[in-house]
């Protein structure tokens, strides 16, 4: 299947080396201490965040950190065909390990012993690189719990086909089998805390796909900041002196 | 950005924009560049060759101040910290708050106060009933500024602080000593210019495991509970009601808004006696509206000196009970009203005070609106305009 046309645009109409469109917005469930929405195309993502609170296990209790849960799920009418998921299936299970091991390793969770914090993201709608949206729409929720963190976190894909790296696959070029390499990156640090990849790639190729979707994190960073300081702003001055 | 979660039409749509930017206008002139929003991971600028001090939301990297959390940059000498918004409660010791039992333990028990981890309230950080064995009135010349301690300790560390009978709260300690200062008059300036100071030691029974058993005929889970932070011990967050305006809360509402709303202040307790109701801002974002409770004096003379009397009200007391539990129509609708004035203004998201409470109310009142129709978006919209008004004018002045 042709991928990438001889004109160089894809399928949905965007070049290679770009990205879907991409929204976010903070405050979307009201009772959580922090939530967000995050949209990339098609894809949408919410999240909510809960605590640092009570340890709700006592023996799962850590006495110099704070424990870190998240759940991931999709929403039976996230995709195409309308299926009815167990919960706690093979997928989910590791992206929500994946997503938790990503968070934690920015929280700074020493400043919080002997509490518990609880992160719930959900698929609305997805059309491909729904992990990288998962990622994102955390980061902002738990920017607006006030959970300290050591930097942001943000992700995005990038894959190989017809011989060209695309940023950002969709949902049709994801299913193509092609390698499919998933970043999460901390922009301040320059470090990358996640890397996934499926299928196959020669190493020098590989670091090109790779940049390309640090590239995309790097973006995706500079747009949650402006979110991020606007909300800070808009609720500073609506709280007055 | 976060939005305002109401149904408005275009035009309350344009009012409530204009009403947002007039505030925007006013806080960007004030404070341009002391208060200095940050998100995370962005630089903070400071002088390095000063010597700076990093407080909370901030982290060194390569030399460089960092934030680690969405806030407004604050500057205390050399101190720099991030004061995060919509972050769960931070308590201070002397903080006043409202928490629910979430659990009654061995000795204590643990209350939601929306803290990281649920507070502590021991049986023996609260004055009992019938818990006050003996007491003292004691005389004492202090210094002026010095602050007492229990036991008629005097630590003159604390300057500024003349005691008075409004630094009750603040005088009130576990002295380990004879007992527990619990009334503070100041009769004024004694000689050679001290201050005269008459306060009253409770000393308290020692609890027995019978109070530990009958601890449930106190607070049961679930009650709603007024009380102060004395500080944090080693196994959690601690806190103590040792007065009689602390305590169980009855007869009213809870409401929850993000802390931040909610300002530290000298007095937190309101009794409206027009509408007779308390009002109680909790400084962890939790807000008692509530009948009022006549505070019963815990005078300890009428204790001590009146058992008999005791004794012989006892009957009564359940008719009298009988009596308190109902609450006049009036009562609750007022309580209501504050109630809702309180929901508006923290969906607004603006400072949360006793004058903005009353304001709102009374704007409310005014337009002859029904206490449902305050939580409609033409009364929010209303509200922000207010807002923006006020706030102009006390730019003016200032």
């Amino acid at each position: 299947m042709e991928f990438v046309s001889p004109e160089g645009l894809r399928l949905d109409g965007r070049r290679p080396m770009e990205m879907r469109q991409i929204r976010a917005e903070i405050g979307a469930v009201a009772k959580a201490d922090g939530s967000a929405v995050f949209e990339m195309g098609n894809t949408k993502v919410i999240a909510a965040v809960y605590g640092p609170r009570e340890v709700q296990n006592r023996t799962q209790q850590i006495n110099d950190q704070a424990l870190v849960r998240c759940e991931y799920s999709m929403a039976n009418f996230s995709t195409g065909d309308r299926m009815r998921k167990p919960k706690g299936d093979r997928r989910s299970t590791e992206i929500s390990l994946v997503i938790r091991q990503t968070m934690e390793a920015c929280i700074l969770t020493h400043l919080m012993p002997r509490s518990q914090i609880d992160i719930f993201v959900q698929v609305l709608q997805a059309d491909g690189g729904t992990r990288s949206a998962c990622i994102n729409a955390a980061t902002l929720a738990l920017a607006d719990a006030g959970i300290p963190m050591r930097d942001l976190v943000t992700s995005c894909s990038s894959g190989y086909l017809n011989s060209t790296p695309l940023l950002d696959l969709n949902y049709v070029e994801d299913s193509a089998g092609g390698p499919d390499v998933t970043v999460g990156f901390l922009p301040k640090l320059d470090k990358v805390t996640l890397l996934q990849m499926d299928s196959k790639l020669p190493i020098d190729i590989f670091e090109n796909v790779m940049q390309l979707a640090i590239e995309g994190c790097k973006a995706i960073a500079n747009y949650i900041r402006e979110i991020m300081l606007e909300n800070t702003k808009q609720l500073e001055y609506r709280r007055g002196i | 950005m976060r939005e305002i979660e109401l149904s408005l039409n275009q035009t309350q749509k344009i009012r409530l924009k204009r009403a947002l930017e007039k505030l925007e206008s006013f806080s960007s002139k004030a404070n341009s560049n002391s208060n200095a929003s940050v998100s995370i991971s962005d630089s903070i600028p400071v002088n390095l060759e000063d010597g700076v001090l990093k407080g909370h939301g901030t982290l060194d990297l390569n030399g460089e101040l960092v934030a680690t959390l969405c806030g407004v940059v604050e500057r205390v000498n050399k101190l720099v910290y991030v004061r995060a918004l919509r972050a769960r409660y931070k308590p201070e010791v002397g903080d006043i708050v409202v928490g629910r039992v979430s659990e009654v333990a061995q000795k204590r028990w643990r209350l939601d106060i929306h803290y990281s981890q649920d507070a502590v309230l021991m049986l023996s950080s609260m004055n009992l009933p019938d818990g006050i064995q003996a007491y003292q009135v004691r005389e004492s010349l202090y210094p002026l500024g010095c602050s007492l301690v229990g036991g008629g300790l005097c630590r003159p560390n604390h300057p500024g602080r003349i005691p008075t009978k409004n630094s009750l709260d603040y005088l009130i300690h576990d002295s380990g000593g004879w007992g527990h200062v619990s009334k503070v008059y100041s009769l004024g300036i004694g000689p050679k210019g001290l201050a005269l100071v008459r306060f009253h030691v409770i000393k308290s029974r020692r609890r027995t495991a019978l109070d530990e058993l009958n601890m449930r005929s106190i607070f049961e889970e679930n009650d709603v509970i007024c009380a102060e932070v004395r500080g944090i011990q080693h196994d959690g967050l601690h806190l103590q009601a040792r007065s009689q305006k602390y305590g169980k809360l009855e007869r009213g509402q809870l409401l929850t808004v993000p802390p931040y709303l909610v300002r530290r202040r000298k007095q937190h307790f309101h009794h409206l006696e027009q509408y007779g109701v308390d009002l109680i801002l909790g400084c962890n974002g939790f807000i008692w509206v509530g009948e009022h409770v006549e505070a019963k004096d815990d005078m300890v003379e009428d204790q001590v000196s009146k058992p008999e009397q005791q004794k012989f009200n006892k009957n009564s007391i359940s008719l009298e009970d009988q009596e308190q539990t109902y609450t006049p129509i009036e009562t609750r609708q007022n309580i209501c009203r504050i109630a809702n004035a309180v929901r508006v203004l923290s969906i607004l998201g603006f400072n949360i005070t006793i004058e903005v409470i009353m304001d709102t109310m009374n704007l409310s009142s005014s337009l002859n609106l029904d206490i449902h129709e305050m939580l409609g978006s033409e009364f929010c919209v209303l509200v922000a305009e207010g807002e923006a008004e006020r706030r102009s004018l006390t730019k003016r002045k200032g």
